[in-house]
């Protein structure tokens, strides 16, 4: 199953069933909006907390990915789950909820394809026929842990990224129909001394290019192999230097598309959201609603998605620290 | 440009090879410009808004209640305060802070923005741990520099004779 340095290559690829995917009202008004399964008009779903809010947003997620596989809550035999909160409440409460075995993951951002990755190594080595990975973000939690209060008057900087409100789940299966992962890169954390936590863009995009290498090389596969290569949320600062490094590495990345899911959820000229989205749910909701969805159209074969994190905390970049960054790879074919 | 690796008959591209310093310059390089001067202008108008407001109202006060501009002064804050911290409540100071800058962060409406944005946030840990204790977290810090720099200022007042006058 390990092929090359860091790569899980799976002969009897595990199946991604079903999806469930729920955003915010930005998201709802950026151009994907039809490819998600549910989409609010406000930020507060009706809570009175923005955590409560976020943990809301995946147990719906969560609810719809269930639903949609036609299976029942007791037929999921373990959940793989993580956010950005401290101590990760969202998806621990959210398990709670669920009430299958649980492991909660810490990959800031890059948390989405961090749990795909471990649900399909746990389903192709035989640990569980199915398991639900999952993960969320909201806008107004994550400015309140990391940033000001929500409506304190800071003005942010053209680098910064705005934090998707919304959550993403898949099931993923031993069978079924469906597209299938076929590997996973495991990301290193690359830190390159970036130390403004307002252009998490250009922190996260050398990991996003080491991952990208790594896979490429574990598994003999030029990028022309895939229709789509993507990376979580680098958006508009991070993804060009993203695709400069790779270009100056000898990546020959015109063979494929090459975006950003920070760049696709919104319409970042028109939409206040300065470079682009970020945040768990940024890479979660357009991987498994828009991107799964063209491929059941047929769109597209093959895609990989590179999802990145900025693994910092709000101690550690006010004690000066630069930001560690991590991106984690999968390969979904149809 | 790809490296065949003979080795292993396998693709090998170039490593990352830029040192942090490097990269920081790299990616530096690679920001979107800011307009210093239009800020400069957006928040010199917005500031100067919020002060003609301000000074709107003193005069209102003054001439409805037949106040002194001293006696004006207490009242007319109090009203900058609350129409702050209305805006702050129903979602718009935020938004103005992100056109604005300084403009609205320096007037006495962008305090009153900071502690009623920190007293809202955290009203769901409760009235004392939450907005009792989150309320000056931000405001905390003008405070304590505040009182810092008046004291300095006391001194040198007091040594070169312009105190008690």
């Amino acid at each position: 199953m390990k092929q090359g340095e860091r790569t899980w290559a799976f002969p009897n690829p595990p199946v991604i069933i079903a999806t469930g995917t729920v955003v915010g009202p930005d998201e709802g008004e950026g151009p994907l909006s039809a490819d998600f399964d549910l989409v609010h008009p406000d930020m507060e779903l009706q809570q009175p907390s923005w955590e409560k809010a976020e943990r809301a947003l995946l147990e719906q997620a969560t609810d719809i990915a269930i639903s949609n596989a036609k299976l029942k809550k007791d037929d999921i035999e373990y959940f793989v789950g993580g956010d950005l909160l401290n101590q990760i409440i969202s998806s621990t409460f959210a398990a709670r909820t669920i009430g299958a075995p649980y492991i909660g993951v810490f990959g800031a951002c890059s948390t989405s394809m961090e749990t795909l990755a471990l649900a399909s190594l746990m389903v192709a080595s035989g640990a569980g026929d199915k398991v639900l990975a999952g993960t969320s973000s909201h806008n107004c939690t994550v400015e309140k842990q990391f940033r000001y209060p929500t409506e304190y008057g800071s003005q942010k900087p053209p680098t910064a990224q705005y934090t998707v409100t919304g959550a993403g789940a898949a099931v993923v299966a031993r069978t079924g129909d469906g597209p299938k992962v076929t590997a996973a890169t495991i990301g290193k954390v690359v830190d390159l001394g970036i130390k403004d936590p307002f252009n998490m863009g250009a922190a996260m995009a050398p990991a996003a290019v080491d991952t990208i290498q790594a896979h490429l090389q574990d598994t003999g596969r030029e990028p022309g192999y895939y229709d789509l290569i993507v990376t979580g949320d680098l958006a508009g600062v991070g993804h060009p230097i993203a695709r400069e490094l790779l270009l100056r590495n000898g990546v020959p990345l015109q063979q494929t598309t090459f975006n950003d899911c920070g760049l696709m959820i919104y319409d970042v000229a028109k939409q206040k959201v300065q470079a682009g989205g970020s945040g768990c749910a940024c890479s979660a909701v357009v991987t498994y609603g828009h991107l799964l969805r063209r491929m059941k159209k047929g769109e597209l074969k093959r895609i990989l998605v590179a999802a990145t994190g900025a693994l910092l905390s709000p101690l550690s970049f006010q004690q000066g620290e630069s930001i560690p960054c991590i991106a984690h790879a999968v390969s979904i074919e149809a | 440009m790809t490296v065949k690796d003979t080795s292993k008959g396998r693709i090998a591209y170039k490593p990352m090879s830029m040192s942090a310093k490097e990269y920081k310059q790299f990616a530096k390089n690679r920001e979107p410009g800011r307009s210093v001067l239009a800020n400069c202008v957006r928040a010199f108008l917005a500031g100067g808004l919020i002060c003609l407001i301000g000074q709107g109202v003193q005069e209102f006060y003054k001439a409805a209640f037949g106040m002194s501009p001293l006696q004006a002064g207490d009242p007319t804050v109090a009203t900058m305060v609350l129409l702050s911290v209305i805006l702050t409540s129903v979602g718009i100071y935020d938004k103005i802070a992100q056109w604005a800058g300084a403009g609205s962060a320096v007037p006495v409406t962008g305090f009153a923005n900071s502690m009623s944005s920190a007293a809202i946030e955290h009203r769901s840990e409760g009235l004392v741990l939450g907005v009792g204790a989150n309320m000056f977290k931000l405001a905390g810090s003008v405070i304590v520099f505040g009182v810092v720099a008046a004291f300095f200022i006391g001194i040198a007042a007091w040594l070169f004779g312009g105190a008690g006058r």
